[in-house]
């Protein structure tokens, strides 16, 4: 009998669930597809600048729009530069911005959003409006906004992104933590007299940390698709960087004539959006949430 | 021999667990049931009485598979029926009455919607006859003014008022046999006798079938012409009521007889120690061997048969001659009677009154004061240290209420609190002093509501122990160690999870948690009423001990009386809020002075078969409590008259201690 007995076997419990629940989204078809194509494009993110074949800003005029062969598998683009290269490092920039600005978006909006389940009454009330008022705004504009103020740095754009999609997580959090505020085990905790911020990570948050997770796959889904478009707009990554939506944007006009420099960046992120999603899915089942009681936004 | 309306042949059921094995959770059942005939399934959470029930309508739970035998209803086997065919019986010529089945009501449809539906699917009548048939229905489950009823949502009703509704949905369609799930655990006494009385009339008028699954003994012992008694998935015991309550031949009825408080008694029932084997968990013997007390070796070695007895009954046990040997009498001596009196008192509530109507923020404004009528008024009692009171009443009475008051949960609207030496106790538990909140603790009625499910025991427990003696590593598992032992668990259960214990093992765990903290008062709401009985008594005996050991108080609150019988000095008596009757155990038990006390307790159902319930006079729809007057005043069948209307009822004396709140004069009661 030690003292600290209790404090490792909690978390070889933890690590215990992580595994049972990766095993349980493993053995859905479609979440072991999703899991894989999330991980191959983790991976590749990472480890493209060592596997590419080409140097990423090279032009070569003599090279413009080649169709696919044996040098170029994925062809070059109109300044000759060669697509699969781009295609495998378009992602690194999007995933590093969004895969910080998803945790905190998860993390504000979770809080705030506990904080309301827990107040109740008019704050939770008054609160609601403003989020749902906000929700109603067309974000793409309120980004760019934000952009063409604050310009299109990468800290601005985690900022913004991390802000502006915190507000819906609000919601979900605010009404799992409804259903586990009510229940006697936080009544008993407050009847002892705990604190509120004792309350919401001893009592809550355990209980609302599921619901994040899976809020926060499709977060970071949704969010990937806002960079890319902001992108796409020209508001995001600026050239020569190789980014998805910038790709999609430069060869879009000349689709007719080299429709492989649209094709590889669209086929990269539709897999990378549609993993997310389907390895969300599998999350959800493996948790035992039901999605479609969430709130859609 | 009049043919078999249900019959389960050589019936085992069970599912594939994880590792492959194949675990039974009904074990050769071979039952018979006759048209006309009541036969009622009793036996532990976990004993596959709902599983044996929902298995003569041809259906299971998921995971579970028929693995031998057979259901046959009115000659049809039930598992070879297709999915029409099974359609077209159930809810039809076979119907089901679940647990809670008021809830099952669709609450955005009328109540006449909601029977005209059920009488379109599955009776053959003219659709224009409906209406009439629907009034029948409503008025045969004696649902007051049927006209009114159906025009309501179930929302509008009682519980024990949409229960009606959903028996009388189930009648719709002139079931030959009705199959009843705990149909009245978790309405109060009353309301349950009706139902019962109810269910038995229509049974025999209309030679209809029931099968009635219960762990009350005593809803049992009154509607039923024959009873099964069910241990880990097999029939252990069955015969009449009379040979079943009166002196059961197996050691498990006699165990699970004994555990069972009765009003009768003031003392605590005995225990069924242990608890059934899981499914697959049996080994080769007889399934109650580490529980029985007289557990002979043939019993370990040999799995005993079911067979007659002279007596009719059918028993599975080896040696039912030496049964007769285990003593049902409960053993624990009486409570000593603390006495209240004001030196002593650790609570002291004077004209507590609380309303859950939120005063509108206009005529707050204008500052006008809420008239509304509270939920809870005029409570004034004190409570003595080591004492234990007991606080009974209907559902909706307002004893949570009462106890959320006192732990300062919910805002009360007028009345002090007064606690040991503090004259007024602040109404919101946030403005009380540390010391006061570790004196005062709560235990819920469901553990598994009052157990976070993300923590382990050892989180539980740390919970209390930190945040009021601030111990932590050795010191504070040692105390979590010595707290688990003394509700008699132990250290092997600090890192399971509510989830991997059962109902038992949690409120042990949920009692460890509150008294961990030290505490003058225990507050119990309900604490046993999720438990089996067996479990129940092992909790009332845990708590017993407690107190003795620490001399805490408890106010205990129940609608069950015999739970309160054994374990209260004193008892109040709550009808709508309002403090009906108030004084020791023994004698508001012996002498109930007040009309609704009296009724209250002749609506108890105890295993015997001569009780005959006294009921309310009018089934009367209370939803607020009257705005002055008596507040039984609407269903007091000794109503004196007017005055009952206007006047508050006065205290009246019975014996020094003893009083009741009513305008009858006292020596005209009898
Ligand atoms: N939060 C609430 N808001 C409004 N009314 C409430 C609230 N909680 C309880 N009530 C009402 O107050 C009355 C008393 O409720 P309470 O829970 O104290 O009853 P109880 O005696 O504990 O009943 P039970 O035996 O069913 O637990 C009921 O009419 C109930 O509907
Ligand atoms: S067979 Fe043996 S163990 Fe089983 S109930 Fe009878 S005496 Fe007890
Ligand atoms: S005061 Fe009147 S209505 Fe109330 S209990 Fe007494 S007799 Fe009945
Ligand atoms: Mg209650």
């Amino acid at each position: 009998m030690t003292s600290a007995a209790t404090i490792p076997e909690q978390s070889g419990g933890r690590l215990t669930k992580l595994y049972g629940v990766l095993k349980d989204i493993m053995s859905r078809p479609s979440g072991a597809i999703g899991l894989m194509l999330v991980m191959v494009h983790v991976v590749v993110a990472v480890a493209s600048p060592w596997i590419v074949p080409f140097d990423f800003k090279r032009v070569d005029v003599d090279l413009m729009l080649m169709p696919p062969d044996g040098g170029h598998w994925f062809g070059t683009d109109q300044l000759g530069r060669d697509v699969l290269t781009r295609t495998l490092m378009g992602g690194r920039e999007a995933m590093f911005v969004t895969a910080i600005a998803t945790p905190i978006a998860v993390c504000w909006g979770g809080f705030l959003g506990i904080l309301l389940g827990l107040a109740g009454g008019r704050i939770d009330d008054g609160l609601m409006r403003v989020v749902d008022a906000f929700l109603s705004l067309p974000w793409i504009l309120v980004m760019l906004l934000v952009i063409v103020i604050f310009g299109s740095s990468m800290p601005v754009l985690i900022a913004a992104l991390g802000f502006f999609y915190g507000v819906p997580v609000i919601r979900v959090a605010r009404a799992a933590a409804h259903t586990v505020v009510a229940r006697d085990f936080v009544v008993a905790a407050r009847a002892r007299g705990h604190g509120r911020l004792a309350i919401i990570r001893v009592e809550i948050l355990p209980n609302v940390l599921d619901a994040l997770m899976v809020e926060g796959a499709m977060r970071w889904s949704w969010m990937l698709l806002a960079f890319s478009s902001l992108s796409f707009l020209g508001f995001g990554v600026s050239p020569p960087t190789p980014d998805w939506g910038l790709m999609i944007a430069d060869a879009r006009s000349l689709m007719s004539v080299g429709p492989w420099a649209v094709l590889a960046p669209i086929v990269a992120l539709s897999s990378l959006i549609v993993g997310i999603n389907l390895t969300a899915d599998a999350l959800a089942k493996a948790l035992g949430i039901d999605r479609a009681q969430k709130a859609p936004v | 021999m009049e043919p078999a309306l249900i019959r389960f042949d050589d019936l085992s059921v069970g599912f594939t667990s994880r590792d492959g094995r194949l675990l039974p959770v009904l074990r050769h059942i071979s039952l018979a049931i006759a048209p006309g005939e009541t036969v009622g399934l009793v036996g532990e959470s976990g004993s596959g009485k709902s599983t044996l029930a929902l298995a003569a309508m041809g259906y299971l739970k998921r995971g579970l598979k028929v693995i031998s035998g057979t259901v046959t209803f009115a000659e049809q086997h039930m598992f070879s029926l297709g999915g029409s065919e099974l359609e077209r019986i159930r809810g039809g010529k076979l119907a089901l009455i679940p647990q809670n089945s008021g809830q099952s009501l669709t609450p955005t449809l009328r109540i006449g919607a909601q029977l005209t539906e059920a009488l379109r699917l599955h009776s053959k009548l003219d659709p224009a006859q409906f209406p009439a048939r629907t009034l029948d229905l409503l008025r045969q489950v004696r649902l007051p003014d049927p006209e009114a009823i159906i025009a309501r949502f179930p929302h509008e009703l009682s519980g024990g008022q949409q229960q009606r509704v959903a028996i009388a949905m189930a009648l719709a369609g002139e079931p030959k046999a009705l199959l009843l799930d705990e149909p009245t655990t978790g309405l109060d006494v009353t309301t349950q006798a009706h139902i019962l009385d109810l269910l038995s009339d229509i049974a025999q008028k209309s030679g209809m079938a029931m099968v009635y699954v219960s762990h009350d003994l005593g809803a049992i012992a009154r509607v039923c012409q024959r009873v099964v008694v069910m241990y880990a998935g097999e029939i252990v015991l069955e015969g009449t009521p009379a040979q079943i309550f009166k002196n059961p031949t197996h050691p498990y009825a006699r165990g699970l007889l004994a555990s069972i408080p009765r009003v009768s008694n003031a003392r605590l029932p005995v225990a069924l120690e242990g608890r059934p084997p899981a499914p697959g968990e049996a080994g080769q013997g007889c399934a109650f061997a580490d529980r029985c007390p007289i557990v002979q070796p043939v019993c370990r070695l040999e799995r005993p048969e079911l067979r007659a007895i002279a007596s009719g009954e059918w028993l599975r046990c080896h040696v039912p001659e030496l049964a007769q040997g285990i003593v049902m009498e409960p053993m624990t001596a009486p409570a000593p009677v603390a006495e209240a009196s004001s030196d002593t008192a650790i609570f002291t509530l004077s004209e507590l009154a609380i309303s859950y109507h939120q005063a509108n923020w206009f005529r707050q404004l204008l500052g006008q004061a809420d008239k509304s009528t509270p939920t809870v008024k005029d409570i004034s009692l004190t409570l003595a240290r080591g004492e234990t009171l007991g606080l009974v009443g209907e559902s909706g009475s307002g004893k949570s209420t009462i106890l959320k008051a006192l732990a300062g949960l919910t805002p009360r609207q007028s009345g002090t609190i007064a606690f040991d030496a503090t004259e007024d106790l602040a109404a919101n538990v946030d403005h009380r002093q540390p010391d006061q909140r570790r004196r005062i603790q709560l235990v819920f009625q469901n553990p598994d509501e009052s157990l976070n499910p993300r923590q382990t025991v050892a989180e539980i427990l740390a919970q209390p122990l930190r945040l009021y003696f601030g111990l932590s590593g050795q010191a504070l598992r040692a105390r979590m160690v010595e707290l688990l032992i003394q509700v008699r668990l132990g250290a092997h259960y600090l890192d399971r999870l509510p989830s991997q214990m059962s109902g038992g093992e949690k409120q042990r765990v949920a009692i460890a948690r509150a008294f961990a903290a030290e505490p003058d008062v225990v507050l119990c709401d309900e604490v046993t009423s999720a438990l089996d009985v067996s479990v129940q008594a092992a909790v009332l005996t845990l708590l017993d001990r407690l107190r003795r050991e620490r001399n805490t108080a408890y106010i205990f609150v129940s609608h069950d009386l015999a739970v309160v019988r054994a374990l209260a000095d004193r008892v109040a008596v709550l009808y709508q809020g309002r403090l009906c009757e108030i004084g020791r155990a023994s004698d508001v038990y012996a002498n109930p002075a007040h009309p609704y006390t009296q009724v209250l307790l002749s609506a108890i159902l105890e295993p015997e078969l001569a009780a005959r319930p006294k009921l309310m006079a009018a089934d009367v729809q209370e939803l607020s409590p009257p705005a002055k007057g008596c507040a039984c005043q609407r269903r007091c069948p000794l109503k004196v008259g007017m005055i009952c209307e206007t006047e508050t009822p006065p205290w009246q004396t019975v014996t020094p201690g003893h009083s009741f709140a009513c305008h009858k004069p006292n020596n005209s009661m009898g």
